[in-house]
């Protein structure tokens, strides 16, 4: 019998032909939406008077815009408030069914799809957002896309796409205590940079996501981009289906038993083919910080910043552009760099799990006078959960403020925003210039409790000696 | 409505140097707050292009010699980073017709040719010497041919790489697929249908 990978099953489950152009038009079952990227759909949508296709199979949150602070509308911000009133009302005119703020289930799209069971095995997923990646922790086929496939998708249910590749990465033997999905994600891309996955779906296996739980397998997922891999997937197996029972979205009663049936059939077969394979040794990872302006630029927390003279050709001089705009010194540890602000959220780290590995931790320590501390969770559904286990409180006892979700200072869209070139420690995803709503911002990605030891000591710390007691 | 066959792109050039590009710097998160794409033209890289105080710094985009480039050169990676078709919507808007890079990020490269925008990748030797000449005449019209693959510069000629999908959308004015898509109905209905899922 002929055997397959996930990504080449769900691409031939989903087919619906080939184009003039040669590309395939992919059926994409499940389309999630949010304000940064619609409302221009929705326009191009109107001008060719078209209808949307499927509305059953689009959802939308608000997550990019909206303040973490205040709930009432109208937002102080104009803009902001223009952005809430169009995504509501292009949702009530379409049928689209929108998670408001008052529904209870808003919050980062790439954490609402999955808590909501709207994120499934087998699926194709698209949004327009490049992190969509996170849901193929579930083994569905997800992907970013911009607006005009927005509107493809709106208008059609598909879109015009080209196959990818498949690369197994797989991660081998135990963590080292202190050491997380985050870690692991940003060491990959520390070796295979942030383009080495332009045209492949990276297929992560080994022991370390076999034991991983799912929220894990998100954070990782959610990163692939950050290498250059549109897509990144997890082959589905009983953690999948456990998280998935009873989740509001997810299949029901007789529905259930058959789902997982079909589910499991996606996995990739033992000893299908891939387009290549690359280990990494699960001992060899610690707990990792950015130096730089890429995600690639990664060190581990002992280590010392990269110097240029010792690097070649683009690397070279994407470390010295990376130094000069960090304004750190090449040779020095990187423990030790002073922080401003610390950041715990974002759809990489902003669930349950991380808040409330950061918070078992907590007891008996306080963020350093000077520093600006915010936990920001991911969604309304992960705040409740937070607040009925008292997450909150031991947050706030600490001296970081909780916020009400979103994205926050992922991007800062909304009002958080780096002052000047404040340096933050941050539990999201993207370093680059500017990322975090100042010019001259910078930030370090390190995990949710790597940020944390950072606010305790006000400096870069290794968590495993802030936390050691 | 039949879109424009792009067989050429003709047009001033600007050089605006550097590797990984990516989406924020081309514009920045802040400059997105829009529900329209109109307008975006004016952030293009705002952020390298401005001060804190609003006041021009020294960058190619800010060069009068190159005010009408319609075409810009870069380095490797360009368009890394998200997926929002703001980064590509920003420089069409301020004029540009067509990238040239070493290589381009994915999606950046996909929504620019969904577009009409081309994006074609030259070597680094390559792009040292089309800087040199857009530097020399700045005024000098550059011709991107997707016909022979080649972008001619006065009597400088350089292959460059386009994949072959979408070389052949541009040219038969099919880089919109929303056409094409709409026209498979039934087709579309028939997988929907066996999905375990709606
Ligand atoms: S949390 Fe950050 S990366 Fe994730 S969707 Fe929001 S802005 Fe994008």
């Amino acid at each position: 019998m002929e055997k397959y990978n996930l990504f080449q099953k769900v691409w031939r489950h989903h087919s619906v032909g080939l184009l003039d152009n040669g590309q395939t038009q992919l059926f994409v079952g499940r389309h999630l939406i949010h304000e940064v990227t619609s409302p221009q759909a929705f326009g191009m949508l109107r001008e060719m008077n078209l209808p949307v296709r499927y509305p059953e199979r689009t959802f939308a949150t608000v997550d990019h815009i909206v303040p973490t602070d205040e709930v009432k509308e109208p937002y102080s911000d104009p803009l902001a408030d223009a952005m809430i009133k169009e995504l509501r009302e292009n949702c009530a005119k379409t049928g689209v069914t929108f998670f408001d703020i008052d529904s209870g289930k808003q919050g980062i799209v790439h954490v609402v799809g999955p808590e909501q069971g709207l994120t499934q095995p087998g699926m194709t997923i698209a949004c327009g957002d490049s992190h969509t990646s996170t849901h193929g922790a579930f083994g569905a086929i997800a992907f970013g896309v911009g607006t005009s496939q927005v509107r493809d998708l709106l208008a059609t249910q598909t879109l015009a796409l080209s196959p990818l590749k498949v690369r197994r990465i797989e991660v081998n033997g135990h963590l080292q205590p202190g050491v997380y999905a985050k870690d692991v994600i940003l060491h990959i891309i520390r070796k295979l940079g942030v383009n080495g996955g332009t045209g492949y779906a990276y297929e992560y296996a080994g022991d370390v996501f076999d034991q991983f739980s799912m929220e894990e397998r998100m954070t990782a997922c959610n990163m692939s981009i950050e290498g250059g891999a549109r897509v990144g997937y997890v082959n589905p197996d009983e953690k999948t289906f456990a998280y998935l029972n009873g989740k509001p979205y997810s299949p029901k009663h007789e529905n259930w038993e058959k789902a997982v049936t079909v589910w499991s059939s996606f996995a990739s077969d033992k000893g299908c083919d891939y387009e290549d394979i690359v280990l990494f040794n699960a001992a060899d990872i610690s707990p990792t910080v950015t130096w730089g302006i890429n995600p690639s630029q990664a060190i581990s927390v002992e280590e010392k910043i990269p110097d240029p003279r010792e690097l070649t050709g683009a690397e070279a001089s994407s470390a010295i552009e990376a130094l000069d705009y960090m304004k750190l010194s090449a040779g020095s540890d990187i423990k030790g760099t002073a922080i401003d602000v610390a950041f715990i959220g974002s759809c990489t780290n902003g669930r349950i799990s991380d808040l409330e590995e950061v918070a078992s931790k907590l007891n008996g320590h306080k963020v350093k006078t000077g520093v600006k501390a915010i936990v920001v969770p991911g969604s309304q559904v992960v705040s409740k959960i937070a607040e009925e286990k008292g997450l909150d409180e031991i947050f706030k006892n600490a001296g970081f403020e909780w916020r009400n979700a979103g994205c926050s200072m992922c991007l800062a869209m909304n009002p958080d925003k780096l002052i000047g070139d404040q340096l933050c420690a941050s539990s999201s995803n993207r370093n680059f210039k500017g990322r975090q709503g100042s010019p001259t911002g910078r930030t370090m990605l390190m995990s949710p409790l790597m940020v944390a030891a950072a606010a305790i000591r006000g400096e870069v710390a290794d968590s495993r000696e802030v936390f050691s007691n | 409505m039949p879109l424009e066959k792009i067989s050429q792109v003709r047009g001033q050039a600007v050089n605006v140097p550097g590797d990984d590009i990516d989406t924020d710097r081309i514009i920045p998160a802040r400059f997105m707050k829009c529900v329209t794409f109109d307008g975006l033209g004016e952030y293009l890289f705002h952020d390298v292009r401005y001060d804190s105080k609003g006041q021009p710094r020294d960058h190619s985009l800010n060069d009068p010699r190159f005010a009408n480039a319609s075409i810009m050169l870069s380095g490797t990676n360009f368009g890394c980073g998200s997926s929002r078709e703001h980064a590509p919507q920003s420089l069409y808007r301020a004029g540009f017709r067509a990238i040239i890079a070493g290589n381009f990020a994915e999606i950046f490269f996909g929504n620019s040719i969904n577009l009409g925008m081309p994006c074609v990748s030259i070597s680094e030797d390559q792009r040292k010497q089309l800087a040199g000449i857009i530097e020399e005449s700045p005024e000098l019209d550059i011709t991107i041919n997707l016909l022979d693959s080649k972008i001619h510069a006065s009597d400088h000629q350089f292959a460059f790489k386009l994949k072959d999908g979408a070389r052949e959308s541009l040219i038969n004015g099919k880089w919109d697929p929303i056409d094409e898509l709409l026209g498979k109905g039934e087709a579309i209905e028939e997988v929907a249908k066996l999905l375990i899922y709606k």
